[in-house]
């Protein structure tokens, strides 16, 4: 555990949840229950923002779920700025700011409405409300289109919408769950921005994510979840130093590998195949070789394309054994 | 006031799972407890009431017009239909009352349905849950908004079905009762059936055969319907809204009995409306 008493924004304590999946049909399997939350144990320190990575399934949103009080857990503890919520979860309304995945409850309204409606909700007065929300609205760029409702904007624009509301009104920890899903890189950015100004406030964010890139350039520190499990937990740098020196090399054959090459064929064994995409993760002076090897000759003129890459937390991610399906990488 | 009804009772219930693994963590070492952060304060009762009220009456500019017009035609329609078998007297009271009351089942039980069902399907609910709001304010600014909707189409029809049937007009203001009190038994009872109903299907279903059975048994004069059915029609809330519409356009209204069924009226709304907000804390938080 953590050395340093750093302050603990949120606690969780061998958190369980299973899903019953619902009565068999008559004559069919029975369908066995599924544990989302499998014995989950985590602790986020006040001020920074920590990152759940894992694909779809892993149990990320059901985690935040039971963290933002929507979902009880069937055994566990958790514990938000100093709160228990298992006992209180009527609380977590009151301490935290959450973003879920739909927009359902804002869709037919406008920007600025449902900015605002959601700020009077928050508890702002209405001086307060119309404020901040003009002001959340500016920061995140979205001010041209404060009056369009959200139904009438591309999936990116009505995110972004979402993450207004989700920012207005000042709260000590935003759980997000996947806030830039299908957002163009300058929407992004205002969200990453915004982020940050909130975190140099000493706002703490909890965030779901299983864009790769993004959990690298943005997560102070990373859970890597699969099948209802965080498998590791650390800083992005920290769990890349777990997968040693190795270097990822990516060769994109132009209509197929020419096996017919001693070196290719030798690559071939180690090698990931996705289609004309070869994955290799060997160490440095494998790589350089393997690179020399292709970069020559017979190989070189079936070559479309190669890089080298330092190793990033997909692998992290395959090398603690996760299925690596559904991990986004751009 | 400043205090979420909805958060008193949470915090009563206390969970029995953890209370093993607090009295371990209190019974051993202490540890450096971070302080407790402060409660932010919740959103006031009437505050989120607006609130809710004013963002849903929004909606109707951006999608709740074109089926506000359905809802009044299809009034209209019935009473043109009915112009030809009823000839006056109580059966077109009737029938004007009924074909009034018909635009508040229409938004008030089938479309309030339809839209919790929606918004618990589609996760909608999970926004309003994580919010320091009372449950009844999201329900009742909901509800109410519904009910708000339904004013231009009952004036329009009743003052139509009024002068199709040359009956007196005068009696008309009754409609400031009728509509907010089956307003609210009405949009009580859509808002429940939409947010208890395990499927959007099922909640649209409902909400349909609600509004049908508020058709049938609502327009078509009672005298003509079987025993049976008259007792399913004196269950039915907006069967008091319209008899308390019908009887105002009578030469001598009976004021008890009108006051009797706006009563009735009332005491449904509450009914279904304190439902509708516990079937909503209860689907917002499983």
């Amino acid at each position: 555990m953590e050395s340093a008493p750093a302050q603990v924004a949120v606690e969780l304590g061998e958190l369980v949840k299973t899903y019953r999946q619902g009565r068999a049909r008559r004559g069919g399997p029975a369908v066995p229950p599924v544990r989302a939350s499998d014995g989950v144990s985590l602790r986020v320190h006040r001020g920074e923002i920590f990152g759940l990575l894992g694909p779809n399934g892993a149990g990320k949103s059901t985690l935040v779920r039971q963290l933002t009080g929507l979902l009880r857990p069937d055994s566990g503890t958790i514990r938000v700025l100093g709160h228990d919520l298992v006992r209180h979860p009527a609380r977590a309304a009151r301490l935290l700011a959450y973003l879920g995945q739909e927009s359902t409850a804002l869709d037919e309204l406008t920007v600025r409405l449902a900015a605002e409606t959601t700020a009077r909700l928050r508890g702002l007065d209405a001086a307060a409300a119309v404020g901040e929300s003009d002001a959340v609205l500016d920061e995140l760029g979205l001010t041209a289109l404060r009056s369009r409702p959200l139904n009438r904007l591309s999936g990116g624009q009505r995110r972004l919408a979402c993450c207004a509301a989700a920012l207005v009104g000042d709260r000590p920890l935003l759980v997000l769950d996947e806030p830039t899903t299908g957002m163009d890189p300058h929407a992004r950015r205002a969200v990453w921005a915004a982020v940050d100004r909130r975190r140099a406030r000493g706002t703490t964010v909890v965030l779901v994510t299983h864009n790769v890139i993004e959990a690298e350039t943005v997560l102070d520190r990373v859970a890597v979840m699969d099948a209802g499990r965080v498998i590791a937990c650390d800083t992005p740098g920290g769990l890349k130093a777990l997968v040693g020196d190795d270097v990822r090399v990516e060769l994109v054959w132009r209509e197929r590998a020419p096996l017919d090459v001693p070196e290719v064929a030798e690559l071939h064994g180690s090698a990931a195949v996705s289609g004309r995409r070869w994955t290799l993760r060997l160490p440095p002076e494998q790589a350089r070789s393997a690179v020399t090897a292709v970069t020559g000759g017979a190989a070189f003129a079936a070559l479309d394309d190669f890089t080298l890459a330092t190793p990033s937390l997909e692998d992290v991610y395959l090398a603690l054994g996760g299925s690596g399906e559904g991990l986004v990488k751009a | 006031m400043g205090e979420p009804a909805g958060t008193a009772d949470d915090e009563g219930q206390g969970v029995s799972t953890t209370a093993t693994e607090n009295a371990a963590t209190t019974a051993g070492p202490r540890r450096a407890e971070p302080e407790q952060a402060a409660l932010a304060p919740g959103a006031g009762f009437v505050p989120a009431l607006a609130a809710v009220y004013r963002a849903q009456l929004s909606r109707a500019k951006v999608s709740r017009i074109p089926l506000l017009f359905v809802a009044t035609f299809q009034s209209l329609g019935i009473m043109v239909l009915m112009r030809g078998v009823v000839d006056g007297g109580d059966e077109a009271r009737a029938v004007v009352s009924g074909a009034s009351v018909l635009v508040v089942a229409f938004v008030g039980l089938n479309l309030l349905a339809q839209y919790f069902g929606r918004l618990r399907a589609g996760g909608g609910l999970d926004h309003y849950a994580t919010l320091p709001a009372p449950p009844a304010s999201v329900v009742l600014g909901t509800a109410g908004a519904y009910a708000s909707f339904t004013v231009p189409g009952v004036v329009f029809t009743a003052v139509a079905g009024s002068l199709l049937f040359q009956l007196p007009l005068a009696g008309l203001w009754i409609l400031a009762a009728v509509i907010p009190l089956a307003g609210a038994a009405l949009a009580g009872l859509g808002a429940a059936l939409g947010l208890l109903a395990p499927r959007p299907e099922l909640a649209t279903l409902c909400g349909q055969l609600g509004m049908s059975a508020a058709l049938l048994l609502g327009v078509l004069p009672p005298e003509r319907l079987p025993l049976p059915v008259q007792w399913l029609r004196d269950l039915l809330p907006s069967t008091y809204g319209v008899e308390a519409l019908a009887a105002t356009f009578s030469p001598g209204p009976a004021w008890g009995a009108i006051l009797v069924d706006l009563g009735v009226c009332a005491a449904v709304g509450l009914v279904s409306l304190a439902v509708a907000t516990r079937a909503y804390r209860w689907a917002a938080a499983r």
